[in-house]
Parts: C-alpha cells; sequence; structure tokens
C-alpha cells in the first residue's frame, strides 16, 4: 500500500468531514461565536439556521479558512484547517467548494469560463477534454446552452446555478452553501433545492447548507442546527425540529414576529422615549 | 491640553505605521507569488494591453497639447535672448527629463489607477476575491500581481509616447506655426540630449511612477471596505495619493539625479 492509498484509506473512514470543537470566535471585542462544537457527517446535508447575525456565515468562513478562531479548532478529515495563506489551507481548499449568497460569479468571464476557471487554474488539462466537462457540469445544472451568455445576462437563480456548477468543477467532498434560496423565486428555490439533494447524493459529497429558509432546508437536509446569538440553541432532524417545544425553534419556524427574538430591538420603552414615562437608570 | 495633542499624535503615528506595515506585507507577498507568473505570460499581457491601451488616446492628446504650450512658452522666452533656434532643444529635455514621465504617471492615476482600484475593490464587494481564495487561487497572484508587473512595463512606454507626441506638438506650433528654423530645431535636439543622461533618468523615473502609482492603485482596491461607498473612497484616496506620491518621488529623484 502506497502513502497516498493508506492516506486516502485513512480519510474516507473518518466518519465526520467537518468538525467544530469548543470554537470562538469574535470580530475584535464583539463575540459572535461562543463555545461552538458541530459535527457534518459523510454524505450528508447538514443545515445550519437561525436569523440574520447568529453566525450562521461566520461557520462557513471558518471552516473555509478565510478567517481564523479566536479559540478551539475546525478539523477538515481529522486535520485542523490551516492558517490564512499557508500551503496546507490551500491544499484542504481543493477539497472544497463554496457556493456565496449572490454566486460571487466573475462577471468579464462568460458562464463558460466561469465554471472553467477552476480546472484551468489546478489542471492541465487539453481544451478539448476541458470543454466537455465544462459542458458536463454546466449540463447538470441544467445551463448548457448558456454557456457562452454573460453573468449580467442571467436571472440570480440561474447564476448561482452557475456557481454550483464552478463549485463542483473540481469534484470536492465538501461544498458549503451560503444562504442558496435567498432571494429566488418559488421555482428557482425548488430547482436549486433539489440541485443541492441529488447533487450531494449522485456525487457522494458532504453539504452545508447555512439557510433560513425553513421549508426548503427543512425537505433536502439530513440534521438541523439552530444557531441563536452565536452558540446552539437546537439541534436534531427537521421531523425533531418540526416538534420542538423549544421557543426559539418555534418562533422560527412558524415564523412569529415575537418570542425569544425579540421585535424591537432592545432598549428603553417607547414611552420613555416619547418622555411619558421616568426614566429608570 | 498638551497630553490630549500628543495622545492623537500617536495614535496617528501608530495608525500610520500599522498601514505603512499592512501594506509593505501586501507588497512583499504579491511580489514573492508574482515570481509564479513566468509560466503564465498570458496574464501580464492581457493586463497590459488593458491598462496600456486604455490609457494610449489620453496619453496621446494630452502629449500633443503639451508640446503645443511648450513651443508657445518656450518660444516666448528663447526669442527675448534671440535664442529661438534651441527651442527644440528645450521641448525636448522638458519633456524626457520632467514632463513626460511626471505627467504620464499623474494621467495614468486618474485613467487607470481609478480602473484597477475600482476594478479590485468591485471584485471584492462581489465576493469574487473570496470566492477565487476558495477555489485555492491566491488572488495575490491571480488579481494582483499581473496588473502591477503590467503597471511597471506600461509606463514608461506611456511615458515615451508621451515625450514624442510632444516634441511632435512642439515642431508643429514651433517649426510649421512660428517660423522657426527646421534644422536648427531637430540638430540642437539631436546634440543636445544624452541618451543616458537625459532619456535614461527620464524612463527611471516612469519605473519608479509606474511601482508607485500601480501599487498605491491595486492596494487601494484589495484593502477598500466592500460597500459601494468604500469602494468610492478607495478611488478618490488613490487619486490623491498617487498623484501626491509621484510629486514626491519627482523632487527625490531630481535632486538625485542633479547630484
Amino acid at each position: 500500500m502506497n502513502y497516498n492509498g493508506g492516506l486516502l484509506k485513512t480519510q474516507l473512514a473518518v466518519t465526520n468531514l467537518v468538525e467544530i470543537n469548543n470554537l470562538h470566535f469574535a470580530y475584535g471585542e464583539r463575540p459572535i461565536l461562543s463555545d461552538l462544537s458541530m459535527k457534518f457527517p459523510r454524505n450528508k446535508v447538514v443545515a445550519v439556521m437561525g436569523g440574520s447575525g447568529s453566525g450562521k456565515t461566520t461557520i462557513l468562513r471558518l471552516i473555509g479558512g478565510l478567517i481564523a478562531p479566536s479559540a478551539g479548532q475546525v478539523l477538515l478529515m481529522d486535520e485542523a484547517i490551516g492558517k490564512p495563506d499557508s500551503a496546507v489551507l490551500y491544499r484542504q481548499r481543493r477539497c472544497m467548494g463554496m457556493l456565496f449568497q449572490h454566486g460571487a460569479l466573475f462577471t468579464d468571464l462568460t458562464v463558460f469560463e466561469n465554471v472553467a476557471f477552476p480546472l484551468r487554474e489546478h489542471t492541465t488539462l487539453p481544451e478539448s477534454l476541458l470543454h466537455d466537462l465544462v459542458l458536463l457540469k454546466l449540463n447538470a445544472v441544467g445551463l448548457r446552452n448558456a454557456a457562452n451568455l454573460k453573468p449580467s445576462e442571467i436571472s440570480g437563480g440561474m447564476a448561482r446555478r452557475v456557481a454550483l456548477a464552478r463549485a463542483i468543477a473540481l469534484d470536492p467532498q465538501l461544498i458549503m452553501y451560503d444562504e442558496p434560496f435567498a432571494g429566488l423565486d418559488p421555482i428557482s428555490m425548488g430547482v436549486t433545492a433539489n440541485l443541492i439533494r441529488q447533487l450531494n447524493d449522485a456525487l457522494g459529497l458532504t453539504s452545508i447548507l447555512v439557510s433560513h429558509d425553513v421549508h426548503e432546508s427543512f425537505a433536502i437536509a439530513d440534521y438541523v442546527y439552530f444557531l441563536s446569538e452565536g452558540s446552539i440553541v437546537a439541534q436534531g432532524t427537521p421531523a425533531q425540529m418540526l416538534a420542538s417545544e423549544h421557543p426559539y425553534v418555534q418562533q422560527f419556524v412558524q415564523a412569529k414576529p415575537d418570542g425569544p427574538v425579540p421585535f424591537h430591538y432592545p432598549g428603553i420603552s417607547l414611552a420613555q422615549d416619547l418622555g411619558l414615562e421616568a426614566r429608570h437608570d | 491640553m498638551i497630553n490630549q495633542w500628543v495622545s492623537h499624535l500617536g495614535r496617528a503615528v501608530r495608525v500610520w505605521l500599522s498601514e505603512l506595515g499592512l501594506a509593505s506585507r501586501t507588497l512583499f507577498a504579491m511580489l514573492i507569488s508574482g515570481l509564479g507568473l513566468w509560466r503564465r505570460p498570458r496574464l501580464i499581457t492581457t493586463q497590459i494591453h488593458f491598462i496600456g491601451n486604455y490609457s494610449l488616446v489620453i496619453i496621446l492628446v494630452s502629449g500633443l497639447f503639451v508640446g503645443f504650450v511648450l513651443a508657445y512658452q518656450g518660444y516666448y522666452t528663447l526669442n527675448r535672448y534671440g535664442s529661438e533656434s534651441a527651442l527644440g532643444l528645450l521641448v525636448a529635455l522638458s519633456l524626457a527629463r520632467e514632463l513626460g514621465p511626471v505627467i504620464t504617471a499623474l494621467l495614468f492615476a486618474g485613467r487607470a489607477g481609478t480602473s484597477l482600484t475600482a476594478e479590485i475593490g468591485l471584485m471584492k464587494a462581489g465576493e469574487q476575491l473570496a470566492a477565487m481564495e476558495m477555489m485555492a487561487v491566491n488572488p495575490l497572484q491571480r488579481v494582483l500581481a499581473p496588473r502591477f508587473i503590467a503597471g511597471l512595463i506600461a509606463m514608461p512606454i506611456l511615458a515615451t509616447l508621451f515625450t514624442a507626441m510632444g516634441i511632435l506638438g512642439g515642431y508643429l506650433v514651433g517649426v510649421q506655426l512660428i517660423g522657426v528654423d527646421e534644422g536648427s530645431f531637430w540638430s540642437q535636439m539631436q546634440g543636445g540630449v544624452d541618451l543616458y543622461e537625459d532619456i535614461g533618468n527620464g524612463v527611471i523615473k516612469s519605473v519608479v511612477f509606474g511601482f508607485a502609482a500601480t501599487f498605491i492603485a491595486i492596494y487601494q482596491g484589495y484593502q477598500a471596505q466592500p460597500t459601494p461607498e468604500g469602494v468610492s473612497r478607495a478611488t478618490t484616496r488613490t487619486v490623491v495619493l498617487s498623484s501626491l506620491m509621484v510629486l514626491w518621488l519627482d523632487f527625490v529623484l531630481t535632486a538625485l539625479m542633479f547630484q
């Protein structure tokens, strides 16, 4: 058995592709995530849900090594995520794909060239093979015939599908989705949700889905984490979450305007603000 | 009161030093990563086309007009001393030693520099740089370094073209319009302009200005706040900082070259 074969077998034997242990993260003095531990098993779609500002996207950025934790660790296949700009991190990123909220397509390149970009950067494939490979990736997201269009000529939903084709171009093991349903019409949302599930199963990926869209996320996720103010408040299968009596989960799932997440920004009352009531300092 | 002043001054110096440190680190990392570009010259030639070719019209037209004005002003002064035959020499020396590199760099900062800052800033705002990093592609190597090298190459070429157009402009006004003798116009220029001392120093200046103006432009874009306002501020800073830096460097280089 050669070294690479042994390494591959060891990596495949790891049940959780990504693990987060006792993670803390802060922007300056402002804490974003505190004592967070999560597991992302292989070949599963795991949804990370929570309100705006709960720290969901920060988790993806930490896994991708775009930012470094203040304390704790993020493990990819049992190996700590490398430091920014390190060779280890760039090697690890070749196992990852990430779909950004608005696609983050290169606006000066065509759809075809966007998908071809990672292949051109990391492989020396002959042009004919690269051409076929890109068309197959685009076919998988239903946009083969849009190959020659520019990102400005396609809709938001299509842009996200192109970004998805680009994210899977190098056949990653992990794919992270940052709000893939935000701003999409119901048809595009359904198409995107189906694609996430189908690609996960067909390509044997592990998917981390950051979203606040309950219906679509619950339909495709195997496991769900609920996040509030940088901590996990509930976790389980979508069915368990639907049945949960946790007030935060209930407010979120049933879209109640008030609850543990207050409608009003915390501060003094309206009566106090209008001078109708004595201030209590 | 004095304590407050000292405190403000200390803070300003600390911020300035930290900014300088970050810029130096970015420059160093970009230069190191840029070494790998020798295998992909196409990335650099594309940027030379973008930076150089798109600045060509403004550089050529400006050079022509500066030559027109130099000839008028030069003739006005030289004519007082009966030395109008030296007009060609005056135009050529002014352009090759000073005006060519400086005005080209100022125009470059306004045309190509702002374009570079806005392009990189918008790539950052649109998460394109983050997406590139997530694809295990280093933006310093893929985006910044080719633009920087292209700026270094394009600036001396543009400055040379500016100078050539300026001389042409000086000829049109001085010889064709005012009537200075054509033979003395060209022969005085040929005899008085030194290849190394005058043209060489001008080229050195334009390479230094290219280094400063291009790095300021791409650094401002790379460090821009990823918002429309942030990109707009970065673009303004590019013009202001590049212009001041070019004029300051011109003073330093001229002083050194005169010694």
